[in-house]
């Protein structure tokens, strides 16, 4: 008895003693994001600052399905457990309007990082209410949604001729959705247990929107007016419909069992050989040109997201900017650690280490897209894309969109008229609880 | 009445020899748990009340506007909500009738003398002891269409278990049922071997028929033991979220508590996500009550 009540007191006294020496060292930083590669290069990058100014940085994570729901738990509390947070776009208008992110706009005006970062990424990552001028983070990690596909089936030559046959023109990399649903078709053999496309499906957060968007964008249509809040005569367009459409039927392409996907299937699809073409994330191609994590790695190729029939190329954007918390005891330690991160060498380190770099010039320079077989198509990619809602309520308006959207696309009742239709007048409802553009 | 219970301590224990009356120790096991009921328990449910009669958003600085009952009028008048319920109550009839036919069918045959017994039943109680979230993945893992061991070994080619809009639900609680139906098997063991051997004797004399025997001995027997597994059984499945979270995201598979969680945890308004808290929990209520008053009538008889 006597013995565990000392070693119960040594416990105690132990933790005590760790809990002040945590006190001692205030020069320390906690940054949160989600549980990722990405996060491990940002790591890195902070011990890098570490040997050069001896402040600690730790970046602390979470699996993405958490993601959202601990950072908001900790920011409704007003907690400082985190003094930086790596954000999706869309928590800036909830980050913003409800205080927990500390207003950035003379940062950016005095380091000028609306030159620095390439223009739709400030306009994304940083900027609420959208052309308002004020910002709320540093873009950190850019990012969109692309395709990668099966170099190998692509180029067989029986393929090839088997392909002209039928659809009267060459087998090659996408360039509309068109061609990405011939292709699609063409390699969708149940028999032989290959399929033609991996498509985002999850309903549980944003990727069915983020599939949806590809979409919708490049075929001309629109979520709303994000400056009015109007989204009758958009997200119900003509375009919007056939974009609606043309996802149902590239959802008929997919694998067995694909809805519930998001960026984890979509890398299985061309790690396991089950599809041709998959979409995701450009955060996630790193693993899938390293060989340890695909045996497909070296026939592995990636493309951006297609025109739509109209012309227009768009994708939808991922991504995210770096905020400080407006809880944070040590936001003066955070602000110096932001202007080191927008300097040219701290970015250039930052793409070399895997980071997807926001910075104009080093997404310009040759070196960068040179560096693996899909920066290219990620630097295109990043000055056409759009995003989702970032009022302080896209939470309800995705649910509302998976409410709506993912049954009609999985093979649900109703037409897509029907189904966007609907959906225009729950996100009406929405707006007008808000009091938004009334 | 209760007082009467507390005996009074024995005068040569260590305790009394301390000065503890038995009044000071009943107070010191009571109070700490009462303390801790009323902080984590009474007071979040009195204030989260407080919570559903407003437009409170726990993601903003806003403050909250006392709204009346405006968030039970929109939850009772959305359609989605009430297909929460109707897919929720499906679900609770599937699973429940589904573990209490295993479970009790299980117990029937281990209800004699064979061997090992004890091991048999120690190993079939091992799924219950398994947490949720972990049974969740596991079957996910065997339900998978492409390297799923069930549809490999039952022949069904690349079914779709959980990605089927029809079958979604009826995978989860199969799962369910896979997980708890040893509950209830242990609870039946233990009302079937109360029922006195003499009975059966004495129908064995009168000749009468196994179905007779069961239905007129067996059954009226464990009737109130079975009873209450139900009542467990059927509050835990009407709460259900991590088994039904992990395996499948279709909407004809939208238990109520995963509706709750999304609108709580993931939209943030904490306003409605209080009240629609409290509708589940009035109908929780209303349903245990009516199992308790059906079971005080069983043990009437």
């Amino acid at each position: 008895m006597r013995k565990t009540m000392t070693s119960l007191l040594a416990g105690i006294g132990l933790v005590l003693a760790c809990g002040t020496s945590v006190y001692a060292q205030d020069k320390e930083l906690t940054i949160f994001w989600a549980e990722w590669d990405p996060a491990n290069y940002l790591q890195e990058l902070g011990n890098e600052y570490e040997k050069e100014t001896g402040v600690k940085i730790t970046v602390e994570t979470t699996p993405w399905p958490d993601f959202q729901t601990k950072a908001f738990t900790e920011f409704n509390a007003h907690g400082d457990a985190y003094d930086m947070v790596v954000g999706d776009s869309q928590w800036l208008g909830a980050g913003s309007t409800g205080g927990h992110y500390v207003d950035l706009t003379d940062f950016f005006n005095k380091h000028k990082v609306g030159e620095v970062m390439a223009p739709a990424t400030v306009k994304y990552y940083a900027e609420y209410p959208g052309g308002s001028s004020k910002y709320w983070a540093i873009p950190l990690e850019g990012d969109a949604v692309g395709w990668s596909y099966r170099k190998d089936w692509f180029e067989d030559p029986k393929e090839k001729e088997a392909f002209k046959a039928k659809y009267g023109y060459d087998l090659d990399v996408p360039k509309d959705f068109k061609a990405l649903r011939d292709i699609a078709e063409f390699f969708h053999r149940p028999d032989q247990k290959r399929y033609g496309i991996a498509i985002y499906t999850d309903n549980s957060y944003d990727a069915m929107a983020m599939g949806f968007e590809n979409a919708l964008f490049s075929f001309g249509g629109e979520l709303g007016d994000y400056k009015t809040y109007k989204v009758d005569g958009f997200i119900n367009s003509d375009k919007a419909i056939a974009a609606l459409d043309a996802y149902k039927e590239l959802y008929t392409f997919t694998p067995p069992g694909w809805a519930k996907s998001f960026f984890v299937e979509d890398n299985q699809a061309i790690t396991e050989n089950l599809a041709a073409m998959s979409m995701n994330y450009f955060a996630f191609f790193p693993s899938l040109i390293n060989e340890a994590s695909n045996p497909n790695a070296k026939n592995t190729g990636f493309f951006a997201n297609p025109a739509g029939p109209g012309g227009d190329q768009f994708a939808a954007l991922g991504g995210q900017g770096i905020s400080i918390v407006s809880y944070s005891q040590k936001q003066d330690e955070a602000v110096k650690f932001l202007e080191w991160f927008i300097k040219d060498e701290t970015q250039k380190k930052w793409a070399a280490l895997g980071g997807y770099t926001c910075s104009a010039a080093v997404l310009k320079s040759p070196e960068f897209q040179n560096a693996t077989p899909y920066n290219k198509a990620f630097y295109e990619t990043m000055f056409k894309v759009k995003d989702f809602w970032a009022v302080p309520e896209y939470a309800e308006l995705l649910q509302q969109l998976n409410q709506r959207i993912y049954p009609y696309v999985i093979g649900g009742p109703g037409t897509a008229k029907e189904t966007l239709d609907a959906l225009a007048a729950d996100w009406n409802a929405t707006f007008k609880k808000y009091g938004r553009g009334q | 009445m209760a007082t009467t219970m507390i005996t009074t301590l024995d005068r040569s224990s260590r305790a009394a020899a301390r000065g503890l009356s038995d009044i000071s120790i009943r107070n010191l096991f009571i109070i700490p748990t009462i303390l801790f009921l009323i902080v984590f328990n009474i007071f979040p449910l009195i204030y989260s009340l407080g919570y559903s009669f407003t437009d409170f958003r726990a993601s903003t600085n806003a403050p909250a506007n006392f709204i009346g009952l405006q968030n039970y009028r929109d939850l009772l008048n959305d359609p989605y909500v009430w297909l929460n319920f109707a897919i929720t109550a499906k679900y609770v009839i599937i699973s429940v009738a589904g573990q209490l036919l295993v479970g009790f069918g299980v117990a029937m045959l281990l209800n004699r003398d064979i061997p090992l017994k004890g091991l048999l039943t120690t190993l079939l109680l091992l799924p219950m002891m398994l947490s949720m979230a972990v049974v969740g993945l596991f079957w996910k893992l065997l339900y998978d269409p492409s390297f799923g061991i069930i549809n490999y070994a039952l022949g069904l080619g690349t079914f779709e278990w959980l990605s089927d809009p029809n079958m979604a639900l009826y995978a989860v609680a199969l799962t369910d049922i896979w997980m708890w139906s040893p509950f209830v098997m242990l609870l039946s063991l233990a009302g079937l071997s109360a029922v006195p051997k003499h009975l059966y004797e004495a129908a064995a004399i009168d000749r009468a028929g196994p179905f007779y025997t069961f239905f007129r001995i067996t059954l009226p027997l464990v009737a109130p033991i079975l009873m209450i597994a139900v009542i467990f059984r059927t509050m835990e499945a009407f709460k259900t979220f991590d088994l039904a979270y992990i395996l499948t995201s279709q909407p004809t598979a939208e238990l109520i508590s995963i509706r709750l969680y999304k609108m709580a945890f993931q939209e943030w308004q904490t306003g409605r996500s209080c009240a629609m808290a409290y509708i589940v929990l009035i109908m929780v209520l209303a349903i245990t009550n009516i199992y308790v008053k059906y079971l005080n009538k069983v043990k009437e008889r």
